[in-house]
């Protein structure tokens, strides 16, 4: 049984109030920082923590922290970042719905460690019942005197307020979150400069991920020493995980980081085995943005070792036969599972949620969706695949935001590790409209293909 | 071409102003353009939808041009700027839930509606659409309707059937 730091009483009726939340040890972190440490001394626990940024880039939070610019007189922001809209990802939605005091409790010794006066939190604006549950998190905060003028007679002031956003991925990206937050386009911006520098209104901001927040509690508590004798190496912590796909039991696990992917995914505590008694096919391991996997890439290193929840392990051989943590988002899928549909299904992702800001993302995400539609539709035809690498390439790197990386990868990954079913979609295109969409369509595949226009 | 559908004019009532007023006060001064997302939510709340005069309303109101408006409104997918179902019934159709059925759920809500997607019911009590994913992909499939975003999980046909009886008698 891992330990648990931020689900630790999870089941624990009543949690999202402050006052069971409170009874359980919350706030502690807020009196002890307030009371006790200095801002400097906040940063230097993160470091020491070895916390690394959840939201999926992994880079060290404490780092970040300790950029931040702090001219006189220009207020410094610290904004989250709860704009949780990566396929695959959904732990954010479940720490916010079920323990929001958790978030507040983060945001304040954030906010404090960073010295500002103001703070955000911008949730995707679907999340509309989870920006209710925050706001009234606030008021219970704010009521018992953690939050607004004078906290607990530290001469700290802090009013925390809830962003709602629009729908749109891109804005999980920190500077088009921030352009969203001043109410404009979430076109991403060019940096430097960096928003450590000049993020929002041309100020000083940080930007974290929800679970980075609450995780500063817990290192508060128990001091970023303690935090970092748990995990493996320097991928130090837990690390919420979000599985679903063709699993048993899918949903939110806090793992200790260096647990095995296997243990992972077929033992009782966290995924319990394939559904239906399937075999294990491939696996997306942090997030729909990060290279697919194989079985066994997925569960052993090329030296026949297990691979493990970490940082590092994960992306062990580099794309070539790893992938990446990312945001902890796990998808399974089963041997039943065609690669080539999944594959066009995150391109047809990556299309519609680039901001067309880059010519090689706007053009070249519906360049793939195009190809892999009629790959998937019996149209393809074998120069697709290599032209899909190709188009990919010239994506990947040449964007002003990771979002075309995000959606080079996938494709790029799906080919390099399953070429062969690629190209069963070129030879056999009726087999595989009758695996995907039932004899009905095997009858007459261009009725399939008229389903949705091909260009 | 941006493709705003027309209404003559749009008057807020007093109590979705002090709401307004409420959302600007979060802002530094100055800066009260940040209020833009957070108003038209509450507008398409009120209306169902965003029309180029409920845009133009919220430009005099936040002291911006009505293009700064328009251009947000276009390039967020939650906002409708044209009318919709009373009903919107939004389906998450990417990758996680697709691996467990969503597409034959979307197909489902169709024929049982007997609408294609993005179009309105006789009625007009319901529309449906897919979306994009909705982080939500261990409860799939999912859907969602606003203006509260109310969320169902782990659907099947007899779930939607039971859902969509619900909201008719709403």
């Amino acid at each position: 049984m891992g330990r648990k730091l931020l689900l630790e009483h999870i089941n624990v009726p009543g949690i999202n109030t402050f006052q069971v939340y409170k009874e359980k040890g919350g706030y502690r972190a807020v009196e002890k920082a307030l009371k006790t440490m200095s801002s400097d001394d906040m940063v230097e626990e993160v470091k020491k923590s070895g916390l690394r940024g959840r939201g999926g880039a992994g880079f060290p939070t404490g780092m970040k922290w300790s950029f931040l610019a702090k001219p006189e007189g220009v207020p410094r922001y610290l904004v989250c970042n709860a704009d949780e809209s990566e396929p695959g990802t959904f732990k954010d939605r479940y720490l916010m719905t079920h323990i929001p005091h958790a978030l507040i409790e983060g945001m304040i010794v954030g906010s404090y460690a960073l010295g500002a006066n103001t703070s955000y939190i911008y949730v995707r604006g679907e999340m509309m019942p989870q920006i209710r549950i925050l706001e009234k998190a606030i008021a219970e905060a704010k009521a018992a005197g953690f939050l607004g003028k004078n906290i607990l007679g530290s001469g700290y002031d802090l009013e925390i307020y809830v962003q709602p956003g629009g729908g749109a991925y891109i804005c999980g990206e920190e500077t088009a979150l921030l352009e969203s937050l001043e109410g404009k386009r979430g076109n991403p911006r060019i940096k430097p400069p960096f928003p450590a520098i000049a993020g929002l209104y041309g100020c000083p901001t940080v930007v974290n991920n929800v679970e980075s927040i609450a995780a500063t509690v817990p290192i508060v508590n128990e001091g970023g020493e303690e935090y970092a004798k748990i995990g493996i190496g320097r991928s130090t912590g837990t690390k919420l995980i979000s599985a679903s796909g063709n699993i048993n039991k899918p949903g939110v696990y806090e793992i200790e980081l260096g647990l095995s992917v296997e243990d992972f995914i077929y033992s009782d505590e966290y995924c319990g085995g394939i559904a239906n008694g399937k075999r294990l096919k491939a696996v997306v391991a942090g997030g729909s943005s990060v290279p697919i996997l194989p079985a066994n890439l997925i569960l052993n290193l090329a030296n026949g070792d297990k691979r493990l929840m970490s940082y590092e392990s994960l992306s062990e051989g580099g794309f070539a036969t790893g992938t990446m943590l990312g945001s902890g988002g796990f998808v399974v899928l089963d041997e039943d599972q065609c690669i080539v549909r999944n594959t066009w299904n995150f391109s047809r992702f990556y299309h519609h949620e680039s901001c067309g800001q880059c010519s090689p993302c706007r053009e070249g995400t519906g360049w793939m969706e195009k190809v892999l539609h009629r790959l998937e539709y019996g149209h393809g035809k074998m120069s697709d695949i290599d032209l899909l690498v190709d188009v990919s390439k010239k994506i990947e790197g040449n964007t002003i935001c990771p979002l075309g990386d995000a959606a080079a990868w996938p494709v790029a990954s799906a080919i390099r590790h399953f070429r062969d079913e690629f190209e069963w979609h070129v030879k056999e295109p009726k087999l595989a409209l009758e695996k995907n969409y039932g004899l009905a369509h095997y009858a007459d595949p261009i009725k399939v293909a008229e389903e949705v226009s091909v260009n | 071409m941006l493709r705003v559908e027309e209404v003559q004019s749009v008057e807020f009532s007093s109590a979705l102003i002090l709401k307004f007023d409420e959302i600007v006060s979060r802002y530094p001064e100055g800066k009260s353009k940040s209020a833009l997302l957070p108003i038209l939510h509450e507008v398409q709340a009120v209306y169902g939808w965003l029309s180029s005069a409920a845009m133009d309303k919220v430009a005099e109101y936040l002291q911006i041009q009505s293009i700064e408006v328009y251009e947000v409104a276009t390039f967020y997918t939650m906002f409708f700027l044209k009318p919709q179902g009373k009903f919107v019934l939004e389906v998450c159709r990417t990758g996680p839930c697709c691996l467990v059925g969503a597409e034959k759920i979307m197909d489902y809500i169709g024929d049982k509606l007997g609408v294609k997607e993005g179009e309105v019911t006789a009625d007009g009590l319901f529309s449906y659409r897919g979306v994009e994913c909705l982080a939500a992909c261990g409860y799939a499939p999912v859907l969602q309707i606003g203006p509260e975003y109310t969320f169902y999980e782990n659907l099947t046909p007899e779930s939607v059937d039971q859902l969509i009886e619900n909201l008719k008698n709403k």
